[in-house]
C-alpha cells in the first residue's frame, strides 16, 4: 500500500533522521527555502546557523571527526554551494565522512544561467567523492540513502547532492533505503588470509620494523586503534603516526616516536630511513611524510595495509600491498600472529631500540624559554599540562601552530585532535572546534591558532554565542603568517613578502564586541594564568599569546631533501642549504 | 616515481552505469590527475541494465597504469575495470570515415588504395569520395597517410573499441 504523499523537503528531513543524523549545519537561500520551511515545522533534527557556507562545512567536520559519525551541510544554490568548496575538497584530502545538500534552480530553469545558479555537480565533481543531482522525485529516498553509504563506506569522503527547487517541493513518497545493498559500490573490508600470514610472518622476522600509522586507523574506528595497540606491544616494535593518525596510538607510550615528516621528530623520521620493514596502516606516504622519494626509506620491505587500494602504489612501490578495513586486517594479524606463536627477533628488537635511544637523546624538540618573550613551543607545552586531564578536544588552523601542536600535545585516544592535513585550510580550526562543541557540549575544546588563520573565518565566533558552545581559542600571536615566514628566512633570504599582517584587530576588544571572553598573555609567567583562566570560563573564550615573531618550527626536512638530511635547528640552516629542486616544491 | 620504468600502451575496459556525468567523472580523473588519453570510446552496451562500455587507450609506467585502474574502480557509478592488455587476448578495432576528393588520377589511385586496405566507399560525388575502414588503428593510420596525397580533406574516427577473446564475458 502506498504511503503518504510528502513532499520533497520532508522526505529529505525523514531521510536524515533514519540515517541517525541529529544537527545540521547551514544557511539558508532562495534555493532550499522549502527545506528551510519543513525544519521549521519539526523538533527532531537541530539546525546550526552559521555565518558563511564554508564554516558549515568545517563544523561539520570537525563534528564527524570527533564523533566517527557522518556530518551534515545544508546551503543553498550558487554562492552557497562554491563557499562549500573548500570545506568540501578538505574533507575529502582528509577522507571526512560528509553529506552537503545544496540548493539548486529548478530543473527548468538548469543551464539558464539563472539567479544564484552555479553548475553544482560540475564544480564538486572533483572535489567530491561522488555527487548527485536529482532531477525526479522518485530517485529522491534512494539518493538520500545512499549519499550516506558512500560517505561512510570504504574511503570516506563528501558526498554533495544537489536539489532543484521544484523536487524541495513537489510530492513523492518516502522510502526507507538505509539498508538497501548498494549495486556497484562494495569496497573490500576483508584482506585474504595469504597477505595476512605473509605481513605476520615479515614483522615477525624483522629486524627494524617500524609501524607507520594514519588517519585510516582513526576512521576505521576506536576498535581499529585498540587493536593497533595490541598489535604493536605484542611485537614491541616502534610506532610513528602522521599528523592525521595522532590518537590512534597512545601518545605518551614510549613504543611512539612523535609524529613523522617534515616537521616530524628526529627519531621519527631517522627510523623511517633506517628501518627494514615499515608497516604502513591507514597511511598514505604523502610527500610530507616522505620527503625526497629516492631517498626514501631506502633498506625497507613495505606492508601497505588500506582500505582504498588507489592509495597503494601510489608515491612509493610497496612489497605486500593488504587491502582491506584497518579493523578487520588488524583484527586478522593479531589472530595469525597468535595462532602461528609468531615472536619478534628479542636481540635484533633489543639493538634497534637502543639506536632508536641514541635518536631520542638529541630531544629535537627542546627549545629555549629563556628571556622575557614566550616561545609559541612553551605556551602550547603549557596548555597540555593544564588541559592533559580533562575531557579535551583540538582543534588547529594551519601553520606552525599546528605543527608545534602536533609535537607538543600527546594524544591518548582517537578522535580528541581535528586538523586539516591534507588541503591544510587556514580557518579550518575554529569552525571545526563549534563542529565539536556542538557534539560535545559538556567537553573543553580549544582551537589551538595563530592569528592570520584565526581571521580568516572569525565571523563563526558570533555562531558559538549563539548556540552556546564555549570553545576557546588559543592565539599563539606572532603577527606573522608565521610557516610563511619560516619559509621566506629559509629559501628566499629573509625577503618577508606580504606575511606581516599590519593592523591586526585588538583580539581583546574584539572578543569583547563579539560577546566572548578575551584574554592576554605577553610575558611567560602569564602563561599559566591565562590557560588557567581561560578553562574555567564557561563562555567563549580568544587567549591572545604573544609570541616570539621569529620562532621557526624545527626539526623540519627542508622540501626536496631526505629523512635524514633534516634540519634540527637555527644552527642547521646555515649548513646545508635547499636545494635548486627543493625550491620549487612546496 | 621511484622507478623509472618503459612506458606501456594499455586498453582498458570500464563498466559504468550509464547516469548523467559518469563521462565527466572519468575525463576528470585523468585530466585532474594528469594521465594521458590515446583514445575513449564510449556507448550504452546494456539497455536494460542501463550499462556504458567505455575503452580506454592510456599510456604511462606499469605504476601509473595500476593507480589508473585503482583510481577508475573507486569511481561510485563503475561496475568493472578490466585491464584488456594484461588480462589474456583480445581484439581491439577502430572505424574512420575518411572523405577524399579529387579528379582523374588521384581519384582511381584512391579507389584502388580502398581496395587494397579493403575500404568501402560509402558516399560518392563526382568530386569525392566518403570511404568506411576499420581495423587496428595502425592501419587506419597508414590509409590516412596514403590518402593524404590524393586529396584527403576530412578524417572522422571512432577512437578504439575492445573485446576479449573467448567465450567469457567482461
Amino acid at each position: 500500500m502506498a504511503g503518504k504523499d510528502l513532499n520533497g523537503s520532508e522526505i529529505i528531513i525523514q531521510a536524515l533522521l533514519n540515517e541517525g543524523v541529529d544537527t545540521v549545519f547551514g544557511y539558508p537561500g532562495g534555493a532550499v527555502l522549502p527545506i528551510y520551511d519543513a525544519i521549521f515545522q519539526q523538533n527532531q533534527l537541530r539546525h546550526v546557523l552559521v555565518r558563511q557556507e564554508g564554516g558549515a562545512v568545517h563544523m561539520a567536520e570537525g563534528y564527524a571527526r570527533s564523533t566517527g559519525k557522518v556530518g551534515v551541510v545544508l546551503v543553498t544554490s550558487g554562492p552557497g554551494a562554491t563557499n562549500a568548496v573548500t570545506g568540501l575538497t578538505d574533507a575529502l584530502m582528509d577522507s571526512i565522512p560528509i553529506v552537503c545538500l545544496t540548493g539548486q534552480v529548478p530543473t527548468h530553469l538548469i543551464g539558464n544561467d539563472a539567479f544564484q545558479e552555479a553548475d553544482t555537480t560540475g564544480i564538486t565533481r572533483p572535489c567530491t567523492k561522488h555527487n548527485y543531482l536529482v532531477k525526479r522525485m522518485e530517485d529522491l529516498p534512494r539518493v538520500m540513502h545512499e549519499a550516506f553509504y558512500v560517505a561512510r563506506s570504504g574511503r570516506p569522503g563528501p558526498v554533495v547532492i544537489d536539489l532543484p527547487k521544484d523536487i524541495l517541493m513537489g510530492l513523492g513518497q518516502y522510502e526507507d533505503f538505509s539498508k538497501v545493498e548498494h549495486r556497484t559500490y562494495q569496497p573490500i573490508i576483508k584482506a585474504g588470509k595469504s597477505e595476512i600470514e605473509k605481513a605476520v610472518s615479515m614483522i615477525a622476522a624483522a629486524k627494524k620494523p617500524l609501524f607507520y600509522c594514519g588517519g585510516g586507523v582513526i576512521n576505521s574506528g576506536p576498535r581499529a586503534c585498540k587493536q593497533l595497540d595490541r598489535l604493536v606491544k605484542l611485537t614491541g616494535a616502534p610506532i610513528t603516526l602522521t599528523l592525521m593518525g595522532l590518537g590512534a596510538y597512545p601518545g605518551t607510550d614510549k613504543q611512539f616516536l612523535g609524529m613523522l615528516g617534515m616537521h616530524g621528530t628526529y627519531e621519527a623520521n631517522l627510523a623511517m630511513h633506517d628501518a627494514d620493514l615499515i608497516v604502513a596502516v591507514g597511511a598514505r606516504f604523502d610527500d610530507r611524510i616522505t620527503g625526497r622519494l629516492d631517498a626514501f626509506a631506502p633498506n625497507s620491505k613495505k606492508i601497505h595495509i588500506d582500505i582504498d587500494p588507489s592509495s597503494i602504489n601510489k608515491n612509493v612501490a610497496v612489497d605486500l600491498p593488504v587491502v582491506g578495513d584497518v579493523g578487520n586486517v588488524l583484527d586478522q594479524m593479531l589472530r595469525a600472529w597468535k595462532a602461528k606463536k609468531l615472536k619478534s627477533n628479542a636481540k635484533a628488537m633489543k639493538a634497534w631500540w637502543n639506536i632508536i635511544e641514541g635518536w631520542r637523546a638529541k630531544d629535537c624538540l627542546k627549545y629555549d624559554q629563556g628571556g622575557s618573550v614566550i616561545k609559541p613551543q612553551y605556551a602550547i607545552e603549557r596548555l597540555y599540562e593544564h588541559t592533559k586531564d580533562l575531557d579535551c578536544y583540538i582543534t588547529t588552523e594551519v601553520g606552525q601552530h599546528q605543527m608545534w601542536a602536533a609535537q607538543f600535545y600527546k594524544f591518548n585516544e582517537p578522535n580528541r585532535w581535528m586538523t586539516s592535513g591534507g588541503l591544510g585550510t587556514m580557518g579550518y580550526g575554529l569552525p571545526s572546534a563549534i563542529g565539536v562543541q556542538v557534539a560535545h557540549p559538556d567537553s573543553l575544546v580549544v582551537d589551538i591558532s595563530g592569528e592570520a588563520s584565526f581571521l580568516m573565518n572569525m565571523q563563526e565566533m558570533s555562531t558559538a554565542v549563539q548556540y552556546r558552545a564555549p570553545v576557546k581559542v588559543f592565539i599563539t600571536n606572532n603577527q606573522y603568517m608565521g610557516m610563511v615566514r619560516q619559509w621566506q628566512e629559509l629559501l628566499h633570504g629573509g625577503r618577508y613578502a606580504e606575511s606581516y599582517t599590519d593592523a591586526l584587530p585588538d583580539l581583546v576588544k574584539l572578543a569583547e564586541a563579539c560577546q566572548w571572553v578575551g584574554l592576554r598573555a605577553k610575558k611567560p609567567d602569564e602563561v599559566d594564568d591565562v590557560i588557567q583562566e581561560m578553562i574555567e570560563i564557561d563562555r567563549p573564550v580568544i587567549a591572545d599569546i604573544w609570541v616570539d615573531q621569529t620562532e621557526n618550527c624545527f626539526p623540519m626536512i627542508p622540501s626536496g631533501a631526505a629523512h635524514n638530511e633534516m634540519l634540527l635547528g637555527p644552527e642547521d640552516e646555515a649548513s646545508k642549504p635547499v636545494s635548486e629542486e627543493g625550491m620549487v616544491l612546496v | 616515481m621511484v622507478e623509472d620504468l618503459a612506458i606501456e600502451r594499455h586498453t582498458i575496459a570500464v563498466l559504468v552505469d550509464n547516469e548523467a556525468g559518469v563521462l565527466a567523472r572519468v575525463i576528470g580523473l585523468f585530466s585532474g590527475r594528469g594521465y594521458n588519453i590515446e583514445s575513449l570510446t564510449v556507448a550504452e552496451t546494456d539497455s536494460d541494465e542501463g550499462i556504458s562500455r567505455i575503452t580506454i587507450v592510456t599510456s604511462g609506467t606499469p605504476m601509473i597504469i595500476e593507480q589508473i585502474k585503482a583510481q577508475l574502480d573507486r569511481l561510485v557509478p563503475v561496475h568493472r575495470v578490466v585491464d584488456l592488455t594484461t588480462e589474456g587476448a583480445s581484439v581491439e578495432r577502430e572505424l574512420a570515415l575518411v572523405k577524399v576528393a579529387g579528379k582523374g588520377n588521384k581519384r582511381v589511385e584512391a579507389l584502388r588504395i580502398a581496395d587494397i586496405f579493403r575500404a568501402r566507399a560509402i558516399d560518392s560525388t563526382n568530386e569525392s569520395f566518403v570511404f568506411e575502414i576499420s581495423g587496428s588503428t595502425e592501419k587506419l593510420d597508414a590509409f590516412v597517410e596514403l590518402m593524404e596525397p590524393l586529396g584527403l580533406v576530412d578524417v572522422s574516427r571512432t577512437g578504439v573499441v575492445a573485446i576479449a577473446r573467448g567465450k567469457a564475458a567482461l
